[in-house]
């Protein structure tokens, strides 16, 4: 315990940039794979390579993409951009499939109305679809976060890693709280993040919570 | 008037759904387009907002054709209902009442008040305002989705089998509702149906079209029955077509005898039974001066001694009517 009143410090700042390099590819991973989706849907000869294409990435070892990244895209090797990037390729990877299932799961008699009261594309997509294909996308988005979280760690290897840094720290010194300490905080940030998206869901789906039909 | 003049319509797979179809739809009546699967109901209706763009010929509205503006604008300004109703499954009721006013920017007050009056309008209660579709049952969302397409009160309203997916009974009352609403909104209504029943209750003009998109009759519903066009139409309508035709003549000139002594009357006046031989029977169906020549044949017929009761508008009885005097009015 003195190890952690020690270095609350650089835990603290270790926990912020676990969060910073888990976050922000999520969010670009959505901001990519909504439009994507979308564009997806639209020619719908597009879906099928597309999720086939983020299986094939997905299964990329992430240690792999950490390292090769860098030359492919001419990074420092030691940038926060390259565990970024990389997790928003696992991120739209993963996503891709859920938002085009997400976007399928409209029904087309809605869309047909939707269409025929006079909503225009762009106001349908944001307004119609989008909002119905939310429980659809969000499993996808909390699986992403969860994976995410866990992989920040694995950063750790070449040099950015957040809480994995305390691993680092811990195996270099051999020494056990570190480790402990990364272990619990990244299980407990993955278990938090997880309870924001369902509340956040909660609140952007009372619909989907109805109770059973009345009868006339 | 919405005007159809050589209108085609052919699919990018070759499928001609419609052929040089050339109609016009006068303005404040129903017109029902009817036909079998596939004849290109659908596919008509939907040129009028464009929702699917014709191929070759001319659609316009009042002299002005369609293609003249933008479609998301000419949408704004036409109702349409679609069979499963097609309600926003994650906006309320009242939302989706609201939809197009909103889209046209109404301010928010005039809107919901305009969304409220139109639920109470089409017969639902103002609390399931708050609710959603889901916790609706198929006959209250379609009343919605006729709501819906009223909000923004369109000159048009275009109703793709809107009734088709509730059961006999809330299709009747739905049917009758529309009728009622009609009397007050005076809409221009194109109704598709594939029931030649539900044409002719609720047609002012029926248009009857057959596979390959060809219009083979257009006429008021008592001409369809009287006279139709040809084979197809006469079997489209079916075998009862004579007896259908009695909707359209009136039990006015019925030779009503008076109310015999048999007739029990209850206490608020109106018949409550036939008494014969120590029992006492239900009347059977009653009818009214103004209502068809079928439904004075329906009382006659559910009568347990073949008389049926004509009654005044408080349910008192004027007179009865056999299968005698009936008769003499089907035998002119
Ligand atoms: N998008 C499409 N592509 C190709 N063919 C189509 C398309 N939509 C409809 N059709 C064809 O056009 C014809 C008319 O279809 P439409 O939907 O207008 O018929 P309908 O009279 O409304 O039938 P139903 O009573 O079954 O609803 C049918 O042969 C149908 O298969
Ligand atoms: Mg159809």
């Amino acid at each position: 315990m003195r190890w952690v009143d020690d270095n609350s410090l650089l835990i603290w700042e270790q926990l912020r940039e676990h969060l910073y390099l888990a976050l922000i590819p999520m969010v670009l991973g959505l901001l990519i794979s909504v439009p994507l989706g979308y564009v997806a849907t639209r020619y719908s000869w597009l879906a099928n390579p597309l999720v086939a294409l983020g299986g094939v990435l997905y299964s990329l070892p992430s240690i792999a993409l950490f390292i090769v990244l860098p030359a492919l895209i001419g990074t420092k090797v030691l940038s926060a951009a390259n565990i970024i990037i990389a997790l928003t390729i696992y991120a739209v990877s993963l996503l891709i499939r859920n938002v085009i299932d997400g976007l399928r799961s409209v029904p087309e008699e809605v869309l047909q109305a939707a269409v025929s009261v006079g909503y225009g594309t762009l106001r349908r997509v944001m307004t119609i679809d989008l909002p119905i294909a939310v429980p659809v996308i969000f499993a996808g988005l909390r699986v992403v976060t969860v994976a995410n979280i866990s992989m920040v760690s694995v950063g750790a290897i070449i040099g950015i890693g957040g809480l994995g840094e305390l691993f680092t720290l811990g195996f270099q010194q051999d020494f056990l709280t570190p480790i402990v300490v990364g272990v619990v905080l990244s299980l407990a940030l993955a278990l938090l993040a997880d309870v924001a998206l369902v509340g956040l869901q909660r609140v952007l789906t009372p619909w989907a919570r109805v109770n059973t039909p009345k009868e006339a | 008037m919405i005007e159809f003049e050589s209108v085609t319509k052919q699919y990018p797979d070759g499928t001609v759904a419609v052929d040089t179809l050339s109609l016009r739809i006068p303005s404040n009546e129903i017109t029902v387009f009817v036909g079998p699967s596939g004849c290109g109901k659908t596919t008509s209706l939907r040129m009028i907002n464009r929702t699917i763009e014709r191929t070759s010929g001319r659609i316009s509205i009042d002299g002005e054709d369609i293609n003249a503006g933008d479609p998301v604008t000419l949408r704004r300004g036409i109702g349409y209902v679609i069979q499963h109703a097609g309600l926003f499954p994650h906006k309320t009721v009242v939302d989706n009442v609201a939809t197009v006013p909103k889209l046209l920017g109404w301010d928010k007050r005039k809107t919901r008040a305009t969304a409220m009056e139109l639920l109470e309008r089409v017969g639902l209660d103002p609390k399931l305002a708050e609710r959603y579709p889901a916790q609706l049952s198929g006959g209250q969302q379609q009343r919605v989705g006729v709501a819906r397409a009223l909000a923004a009160d369109p000159k048009i309203m275009l109703m793709d089998e809107p009734f088709s997916a509730v059961d006999p009974v809330v299709r009747h009352q739905l049917q009758e509702e529309l009728l009622r609403l009609q009397r007050d909104i005076g809409k221009t209504i194109v109704f598709v149906t594939h029931d030649i029943d539900e044409a002719i209750k609720l047609g002012d003009n029926v248009a009857v079209l057959r596979v390959g998109g060809k219009l083979a009759q257009f006429a008021p519903p008592a001409e369809l029955l009287a006279k139709p066009a040809d084979e197809f139409v006469e079997g489209f309508i079916g075998q009862d077509r004579g007896y259908r035709a009695l909707t359209f003549v009136t039990a006015e000139n019925l030779p009503l005898g008076p109310v015999p002594a048999d007739l029990a009357i209850g206490a608020d006046g109106k018949p409550a039974g036939w008494r014969k031989d120590g029992d006492t029977l239900p009347v059977g169906a009653v009818f009214q001066r103004g209502d068809s020549l079928r439904a004075a044949m329906d009382s006659v017929l559910t009568s347990p001694i073949g008389q049926g009761v004509c009654v005044d508008e408080a349910g008192k009885p004027v007179g009865v009517i056999d299968y005698t005097g009936l008769t003499g009015v089907l035998r002119p």
